[in-house]
């Protein structure tokens, strides 16, 4: 895939967003945690995780839902209240912050990397780039790397993510969608 | 917040949450039963968006009222006069063709509500409505290319769709008409006022409809009551399944 150097803009605001935080310990015990539906990919890569503060001994952890309905977001918040329990932390609460809206634009480079690892086109793998809808072929495929592929479902295993098929390795595969 | 306009907002946020919870839930209704797999699935998708949509407004309201209300309370404790959907959600499955002829008239129409909820003066309205209108974009896509299909496929996806547009017609004025609750909201710039767009709702369903080879209906007839609490019949069915769980086990949680 061809590479442009230059990190995109809204992760770049996020890394720094990051940087500049007053509790970089707890951004690290977080990113531990994992979504549940694809265990390769932390909170934090996914665009899910949006802020950590520790006020005296209260720690806020503040997540945003992908969809309205996933179901994994629950699971989510268990997971976020496990690590800082283990992590000796007994003083907290997961907030829900709904706006701005999830995009999946706060996906990171690493996060994009490991989904194409665990066999999820990135949503940026589709070769038509305009627009925010799922094109009817041409996503590049996780396996051969193929853009001989085409749309079976714009729904597939979860709301997040379109089925396609290559035309090439004939393997099918998901794609998750721009949102 | 003064206490009717809060009032007001919990009433609204209710009513939205109903719309979407039974309409999700119908549309749960096909899981198991859709023409093939990945149609399967599709409806399973799009009924969590609208049964987490429903949590969205729920849960605000129950924000909004405290005393330890929630979600659950306006979603599973609530009998059907108390219910205020609109009753398009309500109307049963039937056929394929039916739940994609009254898909296709309520996503044309929550794309256009859901854009301009987002203006709401109401922040939380205004964060539930963005999130929803990126799915509703996806939903509008889908009926869309089912309603071409069925209308113009066979000689009997034609005529089915064509009878299920005709029997969901008059449900649809409802949609475009408030009560005086949401009159003043609307004064407020808190709730979106729906009859600003009829016209452009009536002219994109009718583009859809054409070139899908269907008669656009010209009949007029309208059913209304649902945001009194006047059901259908088939609402009373729906709580039943839809409670039956909870109200066997009050409180418990899993």
């Amino acid at each position: 895939m061809e590479r442009i150097p230059a990190m995109r803009q809204e992760q770049y605001e996020r890394e720094l967003f990051r940087r500049n935080s007053l509790c970089l310990d707890l951004w690290s015990i977080l990113d531990e945690v994992k979504d549940p539906e694809i265990p390769v990919l932390s909170l934090w890569d996914m665009g899910v995780l949006r802020d950590v503060q520790r006020e005296d001994d209260r720690i806020t952890v503040t997540i945003t839902p992908t969809y309205s309905g996933c179901p994994a977001m629950d699971v989510m918040r268990e997971d976020i209240e496990i690590a800082l329990r283990e992590n000796g932390i007994a003083n907290y609460s997961v907030e829900t912050q709904l706006s701005p809206a999830w995009t999946t634009d706060w996906m990171t480079d690493k996060g994009r990397e490991q989904l194409r690892d665990y066999g999820i086109a990135a949503p940026n793998d589709a070769l038509e780039q305009s627009g925010r809808e799922t094109p009817e072929n041409g996503v590049r495929c996780p396996r051969c790397g193929s853009v001989d592929t085409h749309r079976v479902s714009e729904f597939a295993s979860t709301a997040c993510k379109a089925l396609f098929q290559c035309d090439d390795c004939f393997e099918p595969f998901d794609y998750f969608k721009k949102l | 917040m003064h206490d009717e306009l809060k009032q007001a907002i919990i009433t609204y946020a209710v009513r939205l949450g109903d719309d979407a919870l039974v309409l999700g839930h119908r549309i749960s209704e096909w899981v198991s039963h859709g023409p093939f797999l990945e149609e399967d699935i599709a409806q399973g998708n799009v009924a969590l968006d609208f049964i987490g949509r429903s949590r969205m407004y729920y849960t605000y309201a129950a924000d909004l009222t405290g005393n330890d209300k929630t979600e659950d309370d306006f979603a599973f404790l609530r009998s059907e006069r108390e219910f205020q959907n609109h009753l398009i959600n309500e109307l049963p499955r039937g056929d394929f063709a039916y739940s994609t002829a009254r898909q296709l008239m309520l996503d044309v129409y929550h794309n256009h509500y859901l854009s301009a909820l987002m203006n709401s003066k109401d922040e939380t309205l205004a964060a539930i409505a963005a999130k929803g209108v990126k799915e509703t974009r996806y939903h509008l896509r889908r009926s869309t290319d089912w309603v071409l299909r069925l209308g113009d496929g066979t000689e009997e996806s034609h005529q089915r769709l064509q009878a299920a547009v005709d029997d969901i017609w008059g449900y649809t004025n409802e949609l475009f008409e408030h009560d005086l609750l949401e009159q003043n909201l609307i004064k407020a710039e808190i709730a979106v006022d729906a009859s600003l767009f009829k016209d452009q709702w009536l002219a994109e369903v009718s583009e859809i409809l054409t070139a899908a080879t269907l008669k656009v209906p010209t009949t007029e007839w309208a059913v209304r009551g649902g945001r009194e609490g006047y059901h259908t019949e088939n609402l009373g069915h729906l709580l039943t399944e839809l409670q039956h769980v909870h109200r066997c086990y009050p409180n418990s949680q899993w």
